[in-house]
């Protein structure tokens, strides 16, 4: 049987997106991991030890800390779209993996409704970005169609997770070739065609965009540093160890 | 040249978060700095031919070299978390003076010259070439922040706009457009070893007169020595308390402290200055050579400790920073720093806060004090920004804001916190921080001083508060100068070792 043009246009298509993203991300954390920090800078009351700082970190991604002292607006926006895209991403493992791991089996009907908590989360970012004059202000078009993108794949999915149901099996089927190098047969309703494409282009751009914030937050230096300049001698930094041990 | 002349904004209940005005503040300029400033510092004084090929080297040579900057400039979502966070923005409601919008007047030009998608796509991701309009913007704008870092509590990845705005000035610098009040306090510390420029017989008379002043005052000769070699502890304070109003009462508190404690200390003339504008511009050698001034005075002294006065900024520096810059610290195990530390004695803290030391004696019972003294007070403190959100005082995370309100309350009777949301890690800068402390801003800096005039006016009417200690010299000298603005009388303002010096009882603890 031979694949049809769609299934090889969709499957170059994801190869060429993996290895973009992969290979963007890579790049990125290896040059911010490279680029030095030569100076303390915790943005204090900081903790004084590494578990200290593994905890305040596990807060940030968790639960937003800062942001929930900053805008309860934003954070509850922003809370429920990433917490709802978390489950759905992880609901999705399930076209990657066979036999299905047993946790993603458990949290399967909430995955289907996290959509909900993903897309309401998303407009009322949205809804931000266009009636707080602020916030109007700061927003760029790239802003905007972010959450658009985002949006639409969100709904795009909820629409053949509710409505329009496509043949799960032959995806899954799909994907698992794509992981194992043997491209099969790509069920071909137009909604799937749509979601995977948005969702193809994303993958695209993340390394290029503000998504960058994701691996970025880790790397933050007044969140992950140790709070310790009086004890411990910071000097690690490359072009400023030169400079601090002359007279 | 007058500065323009403007409306003092109104005192309401609460802090409002104003509805944007675009281009309100695009009129204040600080004076640019002159051919000789520029010269001593090694930046041209004005614009070169080839200045976009400057700036954006320098852009990227930054880059290159702090991971803030680059890790900042990429991971911002425009959330708008931070928009309304900034006392600049609060009190003038120029949108450029949203921390975000701040960041994006650099984080247009990285997108343009160093994105992927900025050089592709440029206006769809808000990219732009630099333009000398754009270098203008940079010079108001980076000139109306005091990189206080409230803006990096709130943002959901730490983004602190101070590290932008330091780099934006570093950039400016090298393209000729550099600042003459910040640039010219830089020369005077390199040359002479104080911002103020006060040479080492002055300081000696000053100290003198001090001397006889308290001795007439009390009775008791205490004693404010001057470059005085094997001395325990080297203080290191803010020029300006050698003799500006209120700063001069608390240098006269910390005298006191040692007299009664029988500590012996003395003061530098070669580190006449615990104030360090090098963190301001964003220039590390700059800020490295005014911090070794200490090191090489407390080498030639053999001083065993060093302690720093009240000054928000310079205890950022001393705490964060001179342990890196100059071995002033633990830890060290490079030849540079083991030489040096050494010499200090492992039994304090290095470089030790004044509060820190004080605090301790109090609460050791080595000093007495009596705060009956102070009952014509009613207290409240207020955070100066470095000290709370770039320093720790104690061993704890926080006792940067228990240890000094712990030792305001052993000196006073009545004290009261103002509101949540304006003290601790939120705490509102003055208003004249991060070198915008001078006259041809004094607009900028009246209407930054709005959020902590709200929160003071609220806790003047609840509980008739008459006095706002501080331990910053930035801040006692914006406070006096714009607090009258808002109605405060300037006496309102002064140091926590101010109120230490009413209390304290001299003669010796039995
Ligand atoms: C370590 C993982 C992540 C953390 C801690 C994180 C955290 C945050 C936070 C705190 C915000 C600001 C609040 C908000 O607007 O929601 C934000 C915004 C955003 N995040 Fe994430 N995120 C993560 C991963 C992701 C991923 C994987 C995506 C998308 C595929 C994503 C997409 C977005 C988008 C589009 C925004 C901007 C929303 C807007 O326009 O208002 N994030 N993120
Ligand atoms: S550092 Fe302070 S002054 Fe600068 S933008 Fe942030 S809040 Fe405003
Ligand atoms: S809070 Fe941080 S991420 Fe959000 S707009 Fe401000 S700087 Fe950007």
């Amino acid at each position: 049987m031979g694949l049809s043009t769609v299934t090889m246009i969709y499957a170059g298509m994801f190869y060429i997106a993996a290895l973009v993203m992969a290979i963007g991300l890579v790049y990125k954390i290896v040059d911010y991991s490279r680029t030095p920090v030569p100076l303390k800078i915790p943005t204090t009351p900081a903790p004084t030890t590494r578990s200290g700082v593994i905890f305040r970190m596990a807060k940030e991604v968790v639960v937003f800390e800062s942001l929930f002292k900053a805008n309860k607006w934003i954070w509850i926006f922003g809370w429920l779209f990433h917490f709802g895209l978390l489950l759905v991403l992880l609901r999705h493992l399930r076209y990657f993996t066979e036999p299905v791991w047993f946790w993603v089996d458990i949290i399967q009907p909430f995955g289907k409704y996290a959509s909900f908590m993903m897309v309401i989360g998303m407009l009322g970012l949205l809804a931000r970005r266009f009636l707080v004059d602020r916030v109007r202000y700061i927003s760029t078009p790239s802003d905007y169609l972010m959450l658009v993108l985002l949006i639409a794949i969100g709904v795009t999915g909820m629409l053949m997770t509710f409505v329009v149901h496509t043949d799960i099996v032959a995806l899954k089927m799909f994907f698992l070739g794509l992981m194992y190098f043997d491209v099969q047969p790509l069920p071909q309703d137009l909604t799937l065609l749509i979601h995977l494409a948005m969702v193809a282009f994303l993958m695209l751009i993340f390394p290029i965009s503000k998504l960058l914030h994701a691996p970025g937050l880790f790397f933050s230096p007044t969140r992950n540093q140790v709070d310790n300049p009086r004890e411990k001698r910071h000097a690690q930094a490359g072009w400023a160890k030169q400079v601090n041990q002359t007279k | 040249m007058a500065a323009p002349v403007f409306d003092v904004p109104e005192i309401k209940n609460e802090i409002e978060i104003p509805k944007l005005r675009e281009g309100v503040m695009a009129h204040a300029k600080t004076f640019p700095a002159t051919k000789p400033v520029q010269d001593f510092m090694g930046y041209p004084h004005e614009l070169p031919e080839d200045w976009k090929e400057r700036a954006i080297d320098k852009m990227g040579d930054l880059l290159g070299k702090y991971r803030s900057l680059k890790v900042f400039l990429d991971a911002c979502v425009h959330c708008g978390a931070c928009t309304d966070k900034c006392h600049y923005y609060l009190g003038t409601s120029d949108p450029k003076n949203m921390p975000v919008a701040r960041q994006d007047l650099m984080r247009q030009v990285y997108r343009r010259y160093f994105t992927t998608a900025g050089k592709l796509f440029p206006k769809l991701v808000g990219a732009k070439d630099l333009t000398q309009d754009i270098l203008g913007d940079w010079y108001n704008y980076y000139h109306q922040c005091s990189e206080c870092r409230r803006c990096s509590v709130y943002c959901p990845y730490g983004i602190d706009t101070a590290e932008i705005t330091m780099a934006g000035r570093e950039i400016l610098n090298h393209v000729g457009m550099g600042q003459k009040y910040s640039n010219e306090i830089l020369g005077k510390v390199q040359k002479i070893g104080n911002n103020l420029g006060l040479p080492g017989p002055a300081l000696e008379d000053t100290l003198e007169g001090l001397e006889e002043d308290i001795e007439a005052d009390t009775g008791v000769a205490v004693k404010m020595p001057l470059d005085v070699k094997g001395a325990e502890v080297l203080l290191i304070t803010p020029s300006a308390d050698f003799f500006s109003e209120p700063h001069v009462e608390s240098l006269i508190g910390y005298a006191k402290v040692f007299h009664a404690a029988g500590i012996s200390w003395t003061l530098s003339t070669h580190a006449s200055e615990a104030g360090n504008f090098g963190l301001f511009n964003g220039n590390y050698e700059t800020m490295r050579k005014v911090a070794m001034r200490i090191r090489d005075s407390a080498i030639e002294l053999g001083v065993k400790r060093i302690v720093v006065g009240e000054c928000g900024h310079a205890w950022r520096v001393a705490y964060s920073f001179w342990n890196t810059l100059t071995g002033i610290g633990y830890g060290g195990d490079d030849p540079f720093s083991i030489e040096f530390q050494k010499q200090l004695d492992p039994n304090y803290p290095q470089p030790q806060h004044i509060c820190e030391l004080t605090n301790d004696l109090i609460k050791s019972g080595k000093i007495k004090v009596d705060p009956s003294l102070n009952d014509d007070l009613v207290v409240t403190y207020h955070d100066s920004c470095n000290v709370a959100r770039a320093s720790r005082m104690g061993t704890e995370p926080g006792g940067q804001f228990t240890i000094p309100r712990e030792l305001i309350k052993s000196v006073v009777n009545n004290f009261h916190d103002m509101a949540d949301g304006t003290i601790g890690e939120a705490t509102f800068c003055c208003g004249g921080g991060g070198g915008i402390l001078t006259d041809d801003l004094l607009e900028v800096r009246v209407k930054g001083a709005l959020p902590r005039a709200t929160a003071l006016n609220n806790v003047v009417k609840e509980h008739k508060v008459n006095f706002m200690a501080m331990i910053c010299a930035i801040c006692k000298a914006q406070f006096t100068k714009v607090l009258p603005k808002y109605g405060f009388d300037m006496s309102m303002v002064g140091g926590v070792h101010q109120l230490v010096s009413k209390a304290i009882k001299l003669d010796k603890a039995e």
